[in-house]
């Protein structure tokens, strides 16, 4: 009998193109993501050395981190960011490949319009010059960030070098208590593998919780893979998968065909993996973080750490100086921390479930006199279903702003930021110092922690939350 | 690609775990379209004031380390973001080597696109490290060819890297030209697989 595989042996298998002596292996890719930050100076290489972009219907690309978010009518006011988007454009253009502009329908954030469009499916090798690729391993592929001089190596060849990672298998048994979000799964998760746990590894999530997940709660568990040090998370396809895919814009036409071949590719039983945690989903209670890195998260319920109480000194130390950061003192009871901003968005949060759920919170209650909040959903098209089921409106007369789609606020290159001291509770990814803008203080959260924050101005747990209706 | 094989420099040390590839560059340099340039906005906001003026308080400030070369630093250096804006900044700021206990993956290999070299030690190794720049600038020779590290009195270690990305490194090699010596191999796996051309 064969040996038993996982899903990444499969992936990695069928993709090597070949393994010269001497040389990492080069191995194929299938789908390419483009976006305006990482590309133009992969498409300035190409041109120098008078190259073509050899698998021009394998690349797509979209603006979406420098956009802004409000009136798309207008032009772009800081030159710098015009130039950019013009430059994709342009680039777009002379090398064929196929752009979703600023103005088209079906613009917005790439790890969002990529698997809403059917273009991620199980068992393709993704990249995209983006570390938050990790998304659309919840589809079974395998996808992960690469650098610019990658990027034009993918232009160039279809292909990258990469010698096979390590395989990491996150386990989850049980399941999530009501109020509990995926968010807050891999955040605790994160937290328990540290920033670190998955270097060098491709992650597997396994288990009954994982299972239980819709598609878009699992690509906000595999987009957050990053944070714990993996540049891939996946999540073997089933028929949530099957189902999610069906009838989408890209989903092969001979679409039962195709699903028998993606049946084959979860990982047989027996497998090995490198290394293997196992956690149960009803440990979790919704989490916040509270220092300057995504591992330094505690439960709602929960006081701020006493750097004192860390094991090791490194942990002190982080933790003393992140503290510093965030002008929170150790012993402070979370649901005490007062709030100035909310944002619900980013790649991790914007999708169709994420607005729904922050709604279903918002509903018939108005945002807190000392809050400015705000969404940004995560495509046009995750704009328009939200607009189409009156989400916009909830969240409009709660006195959210509702805005066009775009990274916006999860890093700040386009005019939403913090200013200095602001305090946010976000639904983004990355609690760094200064990734919300400059001396601006981020707490990770999950849209429906993000929502009721939004409304009581300071963190409160979901579960105990009173809905309208 | 500059060539790396001996390199003898001044080292920066940075006491700091986790340091996030926002931190190497902020995100309000990313907008540019060029690879270069990027230097002297290295750890904008750790180097500067809000008036623009060098923080007296950030380790890399201190004169004598002017002409630092080699960063030393703690676990997860460059965690985060994919942009290769960070090795571009750190080269163009004069930076040939980090060390560093770990690495965060995609910075590890934006690195060796680049011409630097990213060295992982031994968590000990590294502490002996911080503890010899203490007194002053402290000055290490690195030398790829023989994959060690050394100083002028009794330092001397050796470290692990990948045999093709050392020969890349010490040959400077151009990889998307090596890959394309392999085209005939990528043509084969394309009609294997059914690509479609264009």
């Amino acid at each position: 009998m064969a040996t038993p595989r996982s899903l990444l042996d499969k992936i990695w298998d069928q993709h090597v193109v070949c393994a010269p002596a001497g040389e990492q292996p080069l191995i194929y890719i299938d789908l390419h993501l483009v976006h305006e930050v990482t590309s133009p100076q992969a498409f300035e290489g190409l041109r120098l050395a008078g190259r073509k972009v050899r698998r021009p219907g394998k690349t797509f690309a979209t603006p979406d981190h420098n956009v802004p978010t409000t009136d798309r009518s207008l032009p772009i006011a800081d030159p710098i960011s015009r130039q950019q988007i013009d430059t994709l454009r342009n680039n777009c253009r002379e090398f064929g490949v196929r752009l979703f502009d600023l103005d088209d329908a079906d613009q917005g954030i790439v790890h969002v319009i990529g698997p809403e469009m059917g273009l991620t499916q199980p068992g393709m090798t993704i990249v995209c010059g983006d570390s938050h690729t990790a998304t659309h391993g919840a589809l079974g592929a395998l996808a992960f960030g690469i650098g610019t001089s990658e990027v034009e190596h993918v232009l160039a060849t279809q292909t990258l070098r990469q010698s096979k990672p390590k395989s990491l298998e996150l386990r989850v048994e049980g399941e999530l208590a009501p109020g509990v979000t995926a968010k807050d799964l891999v955040l605790f998760l994160i937290g328990k593998i540290s920033t670190e746990g998955g270097t060098g590894s491709v992650i597997e999530y396994t288990g009954p919780c994982i299972r239980r997940l819709s598609m878009e709660q699992r690509m906000t568990v595999c987009n957050m893979s990053i944070e714990g040090g993996a540049r891939a998370g996946m999540i073997a396809p089933d028929a949530t998968t099957f189902d999610y895919l069906r009838g989408r814009d890209f989903a092969p036409h001979n679409f039962d065909a195709a699903v028998a071949k993606w049946e084959l590719l979860a990982s047989d039983p027996g497998c090995h993996y490198d290394r293997t945690e196992v956690f149960n989903g009803a440990d979790v209670v919704p989490q916040v973080t509270w220092g300057t890195n995504p591992a330094q998260v505690v439960g709602v319920d929960a006081v701020v750490p006493d750097p004192a109480s860390l094991t090791t000194a490194a942990d002190r130390d982080s933790a003393t100086r992140a503290l510093e950061y965030m002008g929170l003192a150790g012993g402070a009871k979370i649901t005490d921390i007062p709030l100035d901003r909310v944002f619900i968005g980013s790649c991790t949060n914007s999708r169709i479930e994420d607005l729904r759920e922050a709604a279903r919170v918002v509903r018939g209650y108005r945002v807190a006199s000392s809050i400015s909040a705000m969404v940004v959903p995560g495509s046009g098209r995750v704009k328009r279903q939200a607009e189409a089921e009156g989400l916009d409106s909830i969240f409009r007369e709660a006195g959210f702003d509702w805005r066009e789609a775009g990274c916006s606020m999860c890093l700040g290159m386009n005019p939403d930021t913090l200013a200095v001291g602001e305090r946010c509770a976000s639904t983004s990814n990355r609690n760094f110092e200064g990734r919300q803008g400059k001396g601006g203080r981020t707490h990770l959260v999950s849209p429906s922690m993000a929502a009721a924050a939004a409304i009581n101005g300071h963190f409160t747990d979901i579960r105990g939350w009173n809905y309208n209706g | 690609m500059e060539p790396f094989t001996i390199h003898t420099g001044v080292v920066a040390a940075l006491d700091r775990a986790n340091v996030d590839t926002d931190q190497i560059i902020p995100k309000q340099f990313l907008k540019r379209i060029e690879r270069t340039g990027f230097g002297e906005f290295l750890f904008f906001d750790w180097r500067f004031l809000a008036d623009g003026s060098p923080n007296p308080d950030f380790e890399l400030n201190a004169p004598e380390l002017a002409d630092a070369s080699i960063l030393l630093a703690r676990r997860n250096f460059g965690c985060g973001s994919s942009r290769e804006h960070a090795p571009w900044a750190l080269g163009d700021y004069g930076f040939r080597v980090v060390i560093a206990p770990t690495f965060a993956d995609i910075f590890y290999s934006n690195c060796f696109q680049n011409g630097i070299l990213p060295i992982r030690l031994e968590e000990t190794d590294v502490d002996e490290l911080f503890r010899r720049s203490e007194a002053g600038p402290s000055r290490l020779t690195v030398d790829l060819t023989t994959q060690t590290i050394s100083d002028d009195s009794g330092f001397s270690r050796g470290f692990e890297i990948d045999a093709f990305r050392r020969r890349s490194l010490l040959e400077g090699l151009d990889a998307i030209g090596l890959t394309l010596q392999h085209a005939a191999a990528i043509d084969e796996w394309e009609q294997a697989h059914g690509v479609p051309q264009g």
